[in-house]
């Protein structure tokens, strides 16, 4: 039995969610996929371990969801979508966690997005066409 | 007939949805983004169209990682939206067109792409927020909707080269359809942007750029590359590109640009608006 290795296993700094990290975080996504519902949201807020059991969680990933640490839920191959369902609503943002996969600041995180922007409508005015304000 | 007015791309992020509930359009992030939205908005209001099709992924709302389908159909004569975990206030419910989606069912069938067909389907903010940008919010949607999802999440995924051969054939099944309906397609997602990893907050505004003017003007371009290049060049959730493709391959090989607007950064990504028209 072997994981086969793909083209994109060594672009830098890049986890694909593929069947060898989909199979291996196969619980914890499906326990998340739950928090589309309030019911399960409350009934998951009344005792967190146990509501982990119920799903199979356990583990390391079992610690990160006891101890609201989204991040190293990320680092060991939760979906990010899946992720987002717990941590948005206690304040872990999608921006907090690509920051902190860089270990910046989401500020610092956000002025490096924002750079995307300087010289865009002189970009976009030289290839032609677009609609520039 | 039915026939094909044209096709338009947007961005689908959740921030989109967060600016339009509370009324940001104007604050300075947005000003530019939303701004760009008005041509797209004109046009769309002139072309009328009876029914819009709407290529979007799912983000783990309708569909979980159990049962993957590379491309699924909604064929219902509603759509929910949903809370998808973050409290979000679910928009008015979509009115869908069962005969037609079965009609694009059994058409897709006969010409080799066997989809997933969904009698029931919640759409998250993939469907939900392109609609929002374009036609605002609003308590009953002035358009039938097909929801036609691609499955961008759980690799493997499917190449940009199926998903432009999907809107071909999803063209022939739209204007092979005997009621005279004016159908638009809207392309969803992308452009460039990585969510997790070291890499995150990747955007590529060439990238993004070339893929605009080479998806209206030529967009077998696209298909060169693999889904782990445009990943490479894109970033993994810039993958979501592979979308605009169905919308391409639908309309004429000719269609005219009607509009193009991109702006960046919008949250982790860079979004890009593009309207095509059919010739009459
Ligand atoms: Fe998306």
């Amino acid at each position: 039995m072997v994981w086969k290795t793909h083209d994109y296993d060594d672009i830098p700094g890049t986890y694909v969610f593929d069947g060898k990290v989909a199979h291996a975080s196969y619980n914890i996504n499906k326990m998340l996929f739950t928090f589309n519902t309030e019911e399960c949201r409350s009934e998951f807020d009344k005792d967190p371990s146990a509501y982990c059991d119920k799903f199979g969680v356990t583990g390391e990933f079992k610690d990160c969801v006891v101890n609201k640490d989204f991040l190293k839920m990320l680092r060991l191959g939760c979906n990010i979508y899946f992720m987002a369902k717990i941590a948005i609503p206690r304040g872990t943002s999608v921006q907090d966690a690509g920051a902190a996969f860089q270990g910046i600041t989401t500020e610092e995180f956000q002025a490096k997005l924002l750079k995307n922007r300087e010289g865009l409508e002189e970009r976009l005015a030289k290839v032609g066409g677009y609609w520039n304000g | 007939m039915a026939r094909i007015i044209g096709g338009l791309t947007s961005s689908h992020i959740p921030a989109v949805g967060n600016a339009i509930e509370h009324n940001l359009q104007q604050e300075p992030y947005w000003k530019r983004f939303f701004d760009g939205y008005g041509p797209a908005k004109d046009w769309l209001k002139k072309a009328d169209p009876d029914v819009i099709v709407v290529v979007y992924n799912d983000h783990g709302l309708n569909f979980f990682l159990d049962k993957m389908p590379t491309f699924a159909l909604g064929c219902a004569d509603i759509y929910h939206n949903a809370d998808e975990g973050w409290g979000l206030k679910p928009q008015a419910p979509f009115p869908g067109d069962a005969q037609f989606s079965w009609h694009i069912a059994e058409s897709l069938m006969e010409q080799e792409f066997d989809i997933c067909m969904c009698q029931e389907m919640l759409v998250d903010h993939g469907f939900v927020n392109p609609i929002r940008a374009l036609y605002g919010t609003l308590e009953k949607w002035p358009v039938k909707t097909v929801p036609l999802a691609v499955n961008t999440v759980q690799h493997p995924v499917p190449t940009a080269a199926r998903c432009l051969k999907l809107g071909k054939a999803l063209g022939k099944a739209i204007e092979s359809y005997p009621e005279d309906l004016k159908v638009v397609i809207f392309g969803t997602g992308g452009l460039s942007h990585q969510l997790q990893g070291e890499r995150a907050g990747l955007i590529n505004v060439d990238f993004d750029i070339e893929c605009i003017e080479k998806i209206a003007t030529e967009p077998e371009w696209m298909t060169q590359f693999s889904n782990s290049e445009i990943m490479r060049l894109a970033g993994t959730e810039g993958i979501e590109t592979i979308m605009w493709l169905v919308m391409r391959g639908a309309l004429q090989d000719d269609a005219k640009i009607i509009h193009k607007h991109y702006h960046a950064p919008i949250s982790n990504t860079g979004a890009g608006v593009l309207v095509l028209e059919n010739q009459s």
